[in-house]
């Protein structure tokens, strides 16, 4: 049987969209995507990540991900034994920073920039709202995306409260502005011919919130007015790369049942608004080997019978050990409990990686193709530890 | 103080590390022993009720066991029931419209979505309806700006019913005797460095105390030293294994493949765990073991409450 992979995908895709629940390990599955295809092919690749630990971006031989691209350097590749096709370039995603660039854009002159940038509210909204992080980030993705300067570019996408609220982001947000809701909040600013307390929303949110709050929300809604139309068609074209044919969504999971729920819901959002799924990734799976019907038998054996087991090689590994002067000989007490114990290990394990299997069934009929990424035994910290998630995700004979 | 004897506990950490399983566990633990206790889902995804298989619950609490409740949140409603209660607006028919405003204002001005959660919480515990409101909080990316909302609005709004309000949340939430946050953990990179900067977020930047860190889904310890030395005799290329594979044959080596894998997880956790320990300071921490038996649902939830009482002590 062919081995599902991904580098078909990569090569038919400009954007990757990686997501999935928080846990899952989806910044490092998408490093991993976007170092696989720098080193693969002859193209320019950035990661955009939005909080990589910081072992991963020394991994990456970067000091720290910022809001500007940096690229990684061709030496951090060599030093992992791989000569890159093309480039890597890495960079994190600042919301801040990004809504700052936008409202400059956007603001019909300086003094409403100015005012923007200054409004509590404002700021308030753009450093703590999910929503602002999802939006900006595909605004972010768009914005990268039409400059033209990568050939691909793989996105690492925000912990969403729920998973696809950075799906509807930009279509909310352009509801947002072209809202009659919105010249109805703003009403209290701009004309004070208007009778406030024939409104039962302005009698309700007065005595809730006080009358100076209120006028500071109208007025920061009416100096976002300003920006209507910018934003309107910009989240438009946001929408549009999201929905382009060569913009591929990669889902992340492990083979849990929490995330898998996830996966499942994150998939079927995906086909309801007819975007294009390209691959689940299960990631941290336990080895195949687990399933092997003689080694459950022999662990079975150790679990049960350990000292009976461990008896049978205390002679042999006595002469073994006997033959190296200096090595202490077998501990057939001590002996007996590692056999125990690894028999046991194998049977925990094993239960494990057998819900597992059943989770990949269930969930492999939701994607065109399924990628299993084994448990590394020690944690990222080198570009090699990234590649060799990659080189997994690429299919076996890539990476040489 | 034991954490279960405060009388609201928000139980939050990074994405993935068990919170929810981790609030039911401490929710049946206190339950056990008497109290009357509430736990509440904060984010609607319904993983609470998937926790206790209970079925789907909404704003209206649920006793699911004998003293046992289980609630949704749900802004909307809870701003139905505080209209209800402080101001007596008729809100019957009348919700609707009233209903897509909010949501619109609850988007962009800060900290609405929070209050009403928080609120509502707070009032639970105020009116003494339970002895203990143990929450599934939101994830360390969003809890500090729940936490911290009453705050927040009382920076913001100088007058009016909601500064009252504002006012009675923080000192519900700022008395350590109360209110606590309870931070989960496993022992992996990332989860124990953002539970380490949400501790310090938490300190700076809400009223609440941190009271414990729970670290979920420990590793057993497979060998002792002795053990681990003999261990690694089969586990390298050499005369031992060989013997192995002669006496036991070739699927000796994916049993000890396995093993190996076991250890180096455990390995890799204890260096996070030593990691966390150490800059936990004087902060207590709670181990709750993984169990493969069961990842899920109501028997682990009952697996872990058990382990969880044997913790607190």
């Amino acid at each position: 049987m062919l081995r599902p992979r991904l580098d078909q995908l990569v090569a038919a895709s400009d954007v990757l969209l990686v997501c999935g629940a928080g846990g899952v390990g989806k910044t490092t599955i998408a490093a991993s995507v976007a170092a696989a295809a720098a080193a693969e092919l002859d193209a320019k690749v950035l990661v955009l990540t939005v909080d990589p630990a910081r072992r991963l971006a020394t991994a990456m031989g970067l000091e720290r991900f910022g809001n500007i691209e940096t690229r990684v350097p061709d030496d951090a590749f060599r030093a992992a034994g791989v000569e890159p096709r093309g480039q890597l370039w890495a960079a994190m995603l600042d919301t801040k920073a990004s809504w700052d660039d936008l409202v400059r854009r956007h603001a019909p002159d300086a003094a409403a920039r100015d005012a923007i940038l200054a409004n509590p509210l404002y700021r308030n909204i753009t450093a703590t709202f999910t929503q602002s992080h999802d939006y900006i980030a595909m605004e972010r993705l768009h914005e990268l995306h039409a400059s033209g300067r990568y050939d691909l570019i793989v996105v690492d996408t925000p912990p969403s409260r729920n998973a696809i609220d950075f799906l509807d982001a930009p279509a909310r947000m352009a509801e947002f502005f072209s809202s009659r809701l919105l010249r109805w909040l703003i009403a209290p600013a701009r004309s004070k011919l208007v009778n406030l307390a024939s409104k039962p929303f302005y009698v309700v949110a007065d005595r809730l919130l006080g009358a100076s709050f209120l006028t500071d929300i109208a007025e920061f809604f009416l100096l976002f007015q300003s920006m209507y139309r910018g934003f309107v068609e910009r989240a438009k074209a946001v929408e549009r790369t999201l929905r382009d044919p060569r913009t591929s969504f990669v889902v992340v999971t492990t083979l849990e049942p929490v995330p898998a729920r996830e996966a499942t819901y994150f998939c079927e959002e995906l086909a309801k608004r007819s975007l294009t799924l390209g691959a689940l990734v299960f990631n941290r799976t336990l080895p195949a080997v687990l399933d092997d019907r003689s080694a459950k038998k022999l662990a079975d054996r150790y679990r049960r019978h350990a000292a009976t087991a461990a008896g049978e090689l205390a002679e042999a590994l006595d002469t073994a050990t006997r033959a190296r002067s200096g090595r202490s000989g077998f501990d057939p007490v001590a002996g007996a409990h590692v056999l125990g114990e690894i028999g046991q290990c194998f049977n925990d394990y094993g239960m494990l990686a057998a819900r597992e299997s059943e989770l990949a069934v269930r969930l492999g009929r939701l994607a065109p193709r399924s990628v299993f990424v084994p448990h590394l035994d020690h944690d990222i910290g080198e570009l090699a530890d990234v590649l060799d998630v990659g080189r997994g995700l690429w299919g076996d004979e890539g990476l040489d | 103080m034991r954490l279960i004897d405060h009388r609201l506990l928000f139980v939050t950490g990074k994405g993935g590390v068990g919170k929810t399983t981790v609030s039911a566990a401490l929710a049946r633990c206190a339950a056990a022993e008497g109290k009357r206790v509430l736990v509440c889902e904060v984010d609607a995804k319904g993983s609470l009720a998937t926790a206790f298989e209970s079925g789907p619950v909404g704003f209206e609490p649920v006793e699911i066991e004998p003293g046992l409740h289980l609630m949704a949140m749900d802004t909307e409603a809870s701003l139905r029931e505080y209209l209800k209660l402080h101001l007596r607006i008729p809100l019957k028919g009348r919700i609707g419209p009233l209903a897509n405003v909010f949501d619109f204002v609850a988007t962009a001005a800060p900290g609405v979505k929070e209050i009403l959660t928080v609120g509502k919480l707070a009032y639970e515990v105020r009116e003494r309806h339970f002895d203990l409101v143990v929450v599934d909080a939101v994830a360390s990316g969003h809890v500090v700006g729940q936490l911290s909302a009453p705050r927040a609005i009382g920076d913001l709004v100088k007058v009016g019913l909601i500064r009252t309000q504002a006012d009675w949340m923080t000192d519900i939430l700022a008395d350590p005797a109360i209110t606590a946050a309870v931070l989960v953990c496993t022992a992996e990179e990332m989860p124990v460095t953002e539970t380490l900067e949400l501790r310090d977020a938490i300190s700076a930047r809400t009223d609440v105390r941190v009271a414990a860190i729970v670290v979920n889904r420990v590793l057993p310890e497979l060998f002792n030293r002795t053990e681990q030395a003999l261990f690694d005799r089969f586990a390298r290329p050499g005369a031992w294994q060989r013997t192995l594979v002669e006496r036991h044959g070739p699927e000796a080596l994916a049993v000890v493949e396995v093993a190996e894998l076991a250890t180096s997880l455990r390995r890799n956790s204890t260096a996070h765990l030593d990691r966390l320990r150490a800059e936990a300071g004087e902060l207590p921490l709670l181990y709750l073991p993984f169990l493969f038996a069961r990842g899920h649902g109501a028997r682990a939830v009952h697996l872990l409450a058990d382990a969880l009482a044997d913790e607190l002590g």
